[in-house]
């Protein structure tokens, strides 16, 4: 990439850092949910092993899974609402229009709010992780590296949910805010984040492989307990589910960039 | 009518206006009439030319355009030379700027913060010496740690103005400059332009309500309404033309269509 598109994309990066810098509460919300949600489930998880569902051994491996479902799900959440909260804080600060009229490309914009999607999830989760490190003795990376791919592949597919969100503000406007925090929590049942695809009905199942998120948690399955191992075919899958998934949502959201530039919304879109 | 006719096309150094508009029409989905309508003019590199025109006569469409935030739905615009409708349009943003007070500047970041990020927007060299040659030209030197949102109105503007000055433009669209500015600070930002002006030979469109502020800054004046160039000329020529002492008295014959130019003074 040209010296000149990274001093852009810096600029954007710069613009959303500077902000946190000057608001600790900023800082502390993007921690906040991940933690709570981590208690949440640390609780659940410990007594899940406290009372040996399913015979001994067993209700510990559940605890664990389900704790890593949680901490790894954080991290399609936050990655989504890190990408599409850094867009909409351009359109609520009405500094949008100031964006799209200096030289800084489309493609550049994307790249930006992917940075500051990799920042926020960065600071979000990663102190939830080691919560549940030092509360349940839990510890998310005790399952291999495998984890960090687990990681891209999800905060990828968060990326691809945030591309649709936001193609879908700029075609509805800032009304269309509410699906920021809404889309991800939709797509749940369907990404087998604490059960295994085969739980759910035949009809729905196809649905749940079409979605990355399937994929990584199957393989958070395989990789944990006895007989640990790398599902490599899930993890293939995963990723190129991502590529697919963020090619076709660019794509909308450039699509809707541009429909938005002819229909004049670009200007007066938070208003 | 004389204001549908293209005013002459004056070369900038590499040969090509500092804007060329040609047949310039917008009309928004499901209106019933366009918002800009058959727009042509040429703008000459280092001038400083008026948009004047009521509410809705379509000069915010016509900025929107010109910046290539907006596309038309037919004709053209080419900004020092790069058509605005396509991906040249990134190699224009990079030589000119704008600023309007219906778009703001993040406002929980202090100015310097502010002008960091667009500094980096335009990739302007040695941006740091640049912020301060621009906070000590626009007396922003005790403002540059405050957040922008704490700032009055007049030391906005002159943020707002730093912003767009920030990469050297060599074309500045200027969306009413001075609207909610106390006479003092209005006068003060109207000196400064004329000033830089000189100073940068940079292209100024001005899109006003104040017609004082028009017939001070601006050469040439392109009259708007209902999206058509309605009549243009120097203020002078234009004061000439309909036998009036100030801009705002021509403006007003104009949108109330209460007088018609004199056809002599027309024809000098």
């Amino acid at each position: 990439m040209a010296h000149g598109a990274l001093r852009r994309i810096w600029g954007l990066a710069y613009r959303h850092l500077a902000l946190f810098r000057r608001s600790w509460p900023r800082l502390l919300e993007l921690m906040y949910w991940p933690t709570l949600e981590m208690l949440v489930w640390g609780f659940v998880s410990s007594y899940l092993a406290g009372a040996q569902v399913g015979g001994a051994g067993t209700g510990a491996a559940v605890a664990g899974l389900l704790l890593g479902g949680a901490l790894l799900w954080e991290v399609t959440l936050r990655s989504q609402m890190g990408f599409t909260l850094s867009f909409m804080e351009e359109i609520w600060s009405r500094n949008l229009g100031h964006i799209l009229v200096s030289p800084l490309r489309p493609r550049e914009l994307l790249a930006g709010l992917m940075a500051l999607s990799v920042v926020r999830t960065t600071v979000g989760v990663l102190p939830a992780v080691a919560l549940a490190w030092l509360l349940y003795g839990y510890g998310l990376f005790a399952v291999g590296p495998v984890v960090v791919a687990f990681w891209v592949a999800l905060m990828v597919m968060g990326w691809a949910v945030a591309l649709g969100v936001t193609a879908l503000i700029l075609r509805h406007g800032a009304g269309a805010e509410a699906l920021a925090w809404s889309v991800v929590f939709g797509l749940t049942p369907f990404c087998a984040v604490f059960y295994p695809v085969a739980t759910l009905p035949e009809l729905l199942q196809p649905v749940a492989w079409a979605l990355p998120a399937a994929h990584v948690f199957e393989g958070l399955r395989a990789a944990s307990g006895e007989g640990a191992r790398i599902a490599w075919g899930h993890l293939a899958a995963a990723f190129a589910l991502d590529a697919a998934w963020l090619v076709a949502m660019a794509r909308v959201f450039l699509w809707q960039l541009q429909r938005a530039r002819v229909r004049g919304m670009l200007l007066t879109i938070g208003e | 009518m004389a204001g549908r006719e293209a005013a002459p096309i004056p070369a900038g150094m590499d040969g090509t206006p500092a804007l060329l508009v040609e047949e310039l029409t917008k009309r928004y989905e499901g209106a019933a009439v366009p918002a800009v309508d058959r727009l042509s003019f040429a703008m000459p590199r280092g001038a400083t030319w008026g948009l004047l025109g009521g509410n809705g006569a379509g000069k915010t469409t016509t900025i929107a355009m010109l910046l290539g935030i907006l596309v038309p739905t037919s004709g053209r615009v080419l900004a020092l030379g790069r058509d605005m409708t396509g991906e040249e349009r990134f190699a224009a943003l990079a030589r000119m700027n704008f600023s309007s007070p219906y778009v703001a500047l993040p406002q929980r970041l202090s100015v310097i913060e502010n002008l960091r990020v667009y500094a980096h927007l335009y990739t302007v060299p040695r941006a740091e010496r640049r912020i301060a040659e621009l906070a000590e030209q626009l007396q922003l030197g005790e403002l540059l740690h405050r957040p922008a949102g704490a700032l009055s109105a007049g030391q906005k503007t002159r943020v707002a103005l730093a912003k767009a000055l920030i990469n050297r433009p060599e074309l500045l669209l200027l969306d009413e400059p001075t609207a909610s500015l106390d006479p003092d600070t209005g006068d003060w930002v109207r000196g400064w332009l004329e000033r830089y002006r000189a100073e940068s030979g940079a292209a100024i469109l001005l899109a006003s309500h104040n017609m004082g502020e028009v017939e001070r800054l601006c050469e040439h004046v392109l009259m708007l309404k209902q999206g058509r160039i309605v009549d243009q000329g120097s203020p002078a020529a234009l004061l000439a033309k309909y036998g009036r002492d100030d801009l705002e008295e021509v403006f007003l014959d104009i949108a109330r269509d209460r007088r018609r130019a004199s056809p002599a003074a027309a024809a000098q």
